[in-house]
């Protein structure tokens, strides 16, 4: 059996078993812990579809969290309250924006769309911060949560907890599924020389954008479920500093491997969770971290645990 | 809306665009010249406010406080180079920019620490305070005509230094084929650290004489990285003259942008209506500007020759 499967059961039947030995060791506040890891492990996934499998290194991907996040507060507050409804709606608006952006920015590649992006994201930050009927700079705290088929279900605990990583597990088996289809492939191969790509007759932008959509998309819904789980949404959450946490989630964890996005995820919330507890500046450590794992440590966690890959990195 | 508020702005504009300059120089230079992607570059404009503040608690003077200043930020540029910067060179852009990126966030930290979280201000030099009558309604402050002479001044030196000087000609040759030079006998390595130091040093001194006009406080490079971007993209990778025109140009719409936007709008939709979407497409004017520019020009406005 593939290892990957192995290391991502292993993973997931952790998390499955959590709500019932969270109780017993008395660290119910983890579950919170969980949630946001989860979410963060969620928007890893799709940003590594596009770097780790795509190569086209991104630097704006919070601002889709940021989308799929106000599209559905708003839709909360004109009464929208139907989880699978808001789903279509926070899918529909991700896309759309993702599609117009993306479009722009695949027509330049490297440096050049890193800045891109990283611009496109600053300006969805900024619009987020001017809408004065949802809250503005301060953000938007929300009175009614969504429903699943009118059951408040998914709303807070143990029914929240399953929901988001039920979604997880479908994020984790679609981008696995994504990189080793047909379009994967070719994905793969306009990453490592796409005027090879093209010259075999595939239309490698057109790859690319659709990638950047799906992406955007996977995105959006981190953010539906983050508006969900915090009862509350700022345009912090589609900050440029996130879009970086978010690099360094799937670095971290290993570029384009099975598992990574997920190990590098939770890695980054369980130590800042863990440093900021010990050290309120821990930043002063984190940064510095951040630097030498660049220097020091290639191929990520996913390396530490599975030396010989076989997803191949950037 | 009156010509003299025209005016001013104009001049605020023009001012903002010449501190962008300052900033996005030494990136495009940075970038054209090694390929590096600095995300630390806003940092530096931090580092420099910062200094000029310190600097002129402890000598009580600006002027002293300057050079002290602008030693200092090419100190820590050039200890940054060695001790980071100079191992990513050959590494992949996204390595480089984690690297880089962890670097913004201690500094961020660390000015919070050692400075607080909240704002400071510093006053302007005695010698530059007041302001000077330019029309029959127009008083105008020395401080900010004195930035708007600096930049233009740091400009026209830049672009000289880089036409006509050996170093110049170094520069835009390591840019195209840094292997050539290299095998011709020129120190690539040190040509690089010249380079690096004084696109820190650009980058401080933006900051230095920002601090007067602007709130010092951590973070404050962030933002302005991000638009020093949108100028190396409007103007072209690696070109010195295009991004001083992107730079002039991306200051003076976003100035009058966000003064005249919601008047404009107002022309057209009811006031109400023009209130709520003015400072949001304000705010948007210039990414707009740069999707436009990408769409008809994908190179930048003047794109560096040779660059690839």
């Amino acid at each position: 059996m593939d290892r990957g499967v192995l290391i991502g059961g292993i993973i997931f039947g952790l998390l499955l078993a959590m709500p019932v030995i969270l109780p017993i060791v008395g660290a119910n506040y983890l579950s919170g812990l969980l949630i946001k890891a989860m979410l963060l492990a969620i928007a890893a996934l799709s940003l590594d579809l596009i770097i780790g499998h795509g190569g086209m290194v991104s630097l704006g991907h919070a601002a889709f969290i940021g989308i799929g996040a106000y599209a559905t507060a708003i839709s909360l507050e004109n009464g929208i309250e139907e989880i699978l409804l808001l789903f279509l709606i926070a899918l529909g608006a991700t896309a759309s924006i993702a599609l117009v952006t993306g479009v722009l920015a695949l027509r330049t590649s490297g440096v050049y769309f890193l800045m891109i992006t990283l611009a496109f994201g600053q300006m969805t930050f900024f619009t987020l911060t001017s809408l004065a009927a949802y809250g503005g700079d301060d953000g938007l705290t929300l009175w009614s949560l969504a429903t699943l088929f009118g059951s408040d279900i998914v709303q807070e605990g143990e029914g929240l907890y399953f929901f988001v990583l039920v979604i997880l597990i479908f994020t984790w088996i679609g981008v696995w599924r994504i990189s080793r289809s047909r379009f994967g492939r070719v994905l793969k191969a306009a990453r490592d020389n796409p005027k090879r790509a093209e010259v075999m007759g595939y239309p490698v932008a057109r790859y690319q954008l659709i990638a950047y959509v799906i992406a955007a998309c996977i995105a959006g819904i981190s953010g539906l479920l983050l508006v969900q789980y915090a009862e509350f949404v700022s345009p912090s959450i589609a900050a440029w500093q996130r879009s970086g946490d978010l690099i360094v989630a799937i670095v971290l964890g290993g570029l384009g491997s099975r598992n990574g996005a997920i190990l590098g995820a939770f890695f980054i919330v369980i130590m800042e969770e863990f440093l900021s507890s010990i050290f309120h500046e821990w930043r002063l450590i984190y940064g510095p971290l951040l630097v030498l794992l660049v220097l020091y440590a290639k191929g990520g966690l996913s390396d530490l645990i599975l030396p010989k890959s076989s997803g191949g990195g950037a | 809306m009156s010509f003299t508020l025209f005016l001013i702005l104009c001049l605020n504009g023009l001012q903002y665009g010449l501190l962008l300059f300052l900033i996005a120089a030494g990136l495009t230079l940075v970038f054209g010249v090694m390929g590096f992607i600095n995300l630390a570059h806003g940092v530096q404009y931090m580092v420099g406010a910062y200094l000029i503040f310190a600097f002129t608690a402890l000598t009580g003077n600006f002027w002293s406080a300057l050079i002290l200043s602008l030693v200092m930020a090419l100190l820590i540029g050039l200890l940054l180079e060695y001790a980071v910067f100079r191992h990513l060179y050959e590494r992949s852009h996204l390595d480089q920019v984690l690297a880089t990126f962890g670097i913004i966030i201690f500094l961020n930290e660390l000015a919070k620490v050692l400075f607080g979280p909240a704002t400071l201000t510093i006053a302007t030099p005695e010698i530059l305070s007041g302001s000077i009558q330019l029309t029959e309604q127009l008083r105008y402050p020395v401080y900010r005509l004195a930035t708007i002479g600096v930049g233009l001044a740091m400009a026209i030196a830049l672009f000289l230094t880089i036409s006509y000087t050996r170093t110049g000609m170094l520069i835009r040759a390591g840019s195209t084929t840094p292997e050539m030079v290299a095998a011709l006998g020129v120190n690539i390595k040190q040509l690089f650290r010249i380079v690096f130091g004084v696109g820190a040093m650009l980058a401080g001194f933006a900051g230095i004489i920002a601090a007067p006009i602007f709130a010092i406080e951590p973070g404050m490079g962030d933002n302005i990285l991000i638009i020093a971007f949108v100028v190396i993209i409007i103007g072209g990778v690696g070109s010195i003259s295009g991004a001083f025109v992107a730079a002039i140009l991306v200051g003076l719409i976003d100035t009058l942008g966000r003064s005249l936007a919601t008047e404009l709008l107002s022309f057209v939709f009811d006031s109400s209506v023009a209130n709520q979407i003015g400072p949001a497409l304000a705010s948007m004017l210039i990414y707009i500007l740069m999707a436009a520019i990408l769409v008809f020009r994908p190179k930048g406005l003047l794109p560096a020759k040779g660059a690839s």
